[in-house]
């Protein structure tokens, strides 16, 4: 079982008043505008050293245990726009995990160092217009050419893909099919050939942006590979996994606050004589939620347990993501129900919720991959 | 430079817990945090010790059950050490036995240019003690400080006056409260809490100061609560429906309040 200190209390409370203070109170305006600063924000946050909590000293990070990145996961989804804090995700726990673990010391320093300085913005590239989930199905190339690897191909739904200054990107760079033959390589966006395609239009998740992005002869040094060439599937598979956790403590955190908000609404709200919150159907089903929410809340402390404890948790992080998102997608309708009309207006916060949760079954690989997956581990087959 | 901060510890406003009927004070046998209205004096201080190159911040504070919640959120900000007084016999002490101890323990901290408070605690609100600290140890007072510059043996103080603000100056050291909101407190940064819990807290009781407990806590306290009653419940307001002339019948309101 995880053991809390005072020290995490601490870091909980500045997380939380940095939240309220520094996104809380734009996040409308940077929802009306599809984006946020994130470079200005980015700052900030390095300064208090919140992007590189679990990482090496020696990159700036705080080498600390994965308890400080649950609680940083849990009250950004406390943020109120969740588009936000899944692009500061992005920064921590998609783009630059597998530059940590695997990266030359040059491409440390180079761009792992300002990435948790909040000094460089990252993206993770691997999602292809057919190939999303199915990572094995991506189609972007490298071409090796003396010593530098030459990039054709597209990139699709790239959070933070129109302000990134560098992207950890999977691309092919041999002939071998399926899971053999990517390679994970920075690509600074600056290189010539690289161009954001098109700013997309989502349903949620709209307070940071979204993009297509294409790569057109672009060149960048063989030395920006990260880890071994053509390991590169493997390297994301593992990224993924932290991807997962974020995502799954953020839902815990999200889904927490909805509960909270939803119970405060039917005290207040009066129908046919009584608080709707005195309909014992409501209390119920409200109660599931707070039931579930426990569940979802204490196996996340068992993936950080054995994360602390160097172990693998691919099975874990599967079942949290998976659990997690579909309880905070039944509490976010429930939000919209139980709000009637004012859960379909703009004006509270429930509709922004359910719009944003929904991405939660789909991104970081959808339910159903995460259910191949658990099938696969429980030899739950048929050949 | 060298700033000893005061920082009360109190119970969280959040979620204050209850008088004790017995003693009518609130109860402090719950977790404290750091008196918010203290974050600025700290924020100041830091911000005085980093324009001046060098030096550091010192924490002082007195508080129930060796209490260190308030002071390592202090310490994280930023602060190098602090003295914390705790002691039994400091129950029911009233503003004057609170300084008498707080003076003693500025002393214990090491020499001080600044003596920095906020104008009054969050749970208490005499608004007393900053002057009385500063009565005790024979050193000038400045109130409701809204930015301090030290320069040489002066501190200059824009003072916070209802119609703008006063230029004064003292002498170092000097004792000098702050207003709350006049700085944005940093938050405890990640590496500041890491760095808090290894900071040195000097915990002291009312005889390693040298004071006689009969000076302080009910022995010493020379005021007695006599009643404490809760307060008046706000009254439900009047609710105008808009019917076109609304706006006439919050004017009409207004007038009858004779607020215009």
């Amino acid at each position: 079982m995880l053991e809390f200190t005072e020290g995490h209390e601490m870091f909980r409370n500045t997380v939380r008043e940095f939240v309220g203070k520094e996104i809380d109170p734009h996040a409308d305006a940077w929802e009306e505008s599809g984006s946020f600063p994130a470079r200005e924000l980015f700052s900030k946050m390095g300064q208090l050293g919140l992007l590189g909590l679990t990482y090496d000293e020696r990159w700036g990070g705080g080498g600390s245990d994965t308890t400080y990145k649950m609680i940083l996961g849990e009250e950004l989804g406390r943020c109120a726009s969740l588009g936000v804090a899944m692009a500061i995700s992005v920064q921590t726990d998609m783009a630059t995990p597998a530059l940590h673990r695997y990266g030359s010391d040059e491409l440390r320093e180079k761009y792992l160092r300002p990435a948790i300085a909040g000094e460089m913005v990252t993206s993770i590239a691997v999602s292809e217009p057919d190939a999303g989930s199915d990572v094995a199905g991506i189609r972007t190339r490298a071409v090796q050419d003396g010593d530098e690897w030459v990039i054709n191909g597209t990139k699709m739904w790239i959070t933070s893909g129109t302000q990134s200054d560098w992207l950890c990107l999977l691309a092919r760079t041999s002939d071998e099919g399926g899971y053999r033959g990517m390679s994970q390589i920075i690509v600074p966006t600056d290189t010539p050939g690289f161009s954001v395609s098109r700013k997309l239009d989502k349903l949620g998740m709209r307070g940071s942006d979204t993009a297509e992005l294409s790569f057109d002869d672009c060149r960048v040094p063989v030395s920006n590979t990260i880890g071994e060439p053509g390991r590169g599937f493997q390297q994301q598979m593992a990224q993924f996994q932290d991807e997962r956790m974020i995502a799954a403590y953020q839902m815990v955190g999200a889904t927490e606050l909805a509960l909270q908000r939803t119970v405060e609404y039917l005290k207040e709200r009066v129908a046919f004589g009584s608080p709707l919150l005195a309909n014992q159907h409501l209390q119920y089903s409200l109660a599931e939620v707070a039931a579930e929410l426990d569940l979802n809340r204490h196996h996340n402390w068992v993936t950080v347990a054995k994360a602390n404890r160097g172990e693998d948790f691919t099975r874990e992080a599967t079942v949290a993501k998976l659990c997690a998102a579909r309880l905070g997608r039944r509490m976010a309708d429930l939000a919209v129900q139980y709000h009637g009309g004012m859960g379909y207006v703009e004006e509270l916060w429930p509709a922004r919720f359910f719009r944003d949760a929904r991405l939660w079954s789909i991104g970081g690989g959808a339910d159903e991959v995460m259910l191949r997956t658990l099938a696969r581990m429980n030899g739950i087959i048929g050949d | 430079m060298n700033v000893v901060v005061c920082v009360k510890q109190i119970p969280d406003p959040a979620d204050p817990g209850a008088l004790d009927p017995n003693t009518k004070t609130l109860k402090r046998d719950v977790k404290l945090i750091l008196d918010e209205s203290d974050s600025y004096g700290v924020e100041m201080a830091l911000q005085l010790v980093d324009t001046a190159g060098g030096g550091e911040v010192t924490l002082v504070s007195m508080a129930p059950n060796s209490e260190v919640g308030g002071l390592r959120t202090a310490l994280a900000m930023g602060a190098a050490k602090a003295v914390l007084v705790s002691d039994e016999a400091l129950a029911g002490s009233d503003a004057l036995g609170t300084s008498k101890v707080l003076a003693k323990a500025i002393e214990r901290a090491g020499e001080a240019d600044l003596i920095i408070t906020a104008t009054e605690s969050s749970d208490g609100y005499t608004g007393t003690v900053p002057e009385q600290i500063a009565e005790l140890m024979g050193l000038p007072s400045i109130t409701f400080a809204k930015s301090i510059a030290v320069e040489g043996g002066t501190v200059k103080v824009q003072r916070q006056t209802e119609a703008g603000y006063d230029d004064v100056e003292a002498p170092t050291p000097a004792v000098v409260s702050v207003t709350a909101g006049v700085v944005e407190p940093r938050y405890p940064s990640f590496k500041g809490i890491m760095a808090a819990k290894s900071k040195p807290v000097d915990e002291v009781t009312v005889a390693d100061l040298g004071i006689d407990a009969s000076q302080v806590g009910w022995a010493g306290a020379g005021q007695e609560i006599l009643e404490i009653a809760a307060a008046e419940e706000r009254e439900a307001g009047t609710i105008v429906e808009d019917d076109g002339e609304g706006f006439q019948k919050i004017v009409d309101y207004l007038a009858e309040l004779k607020v215009i």
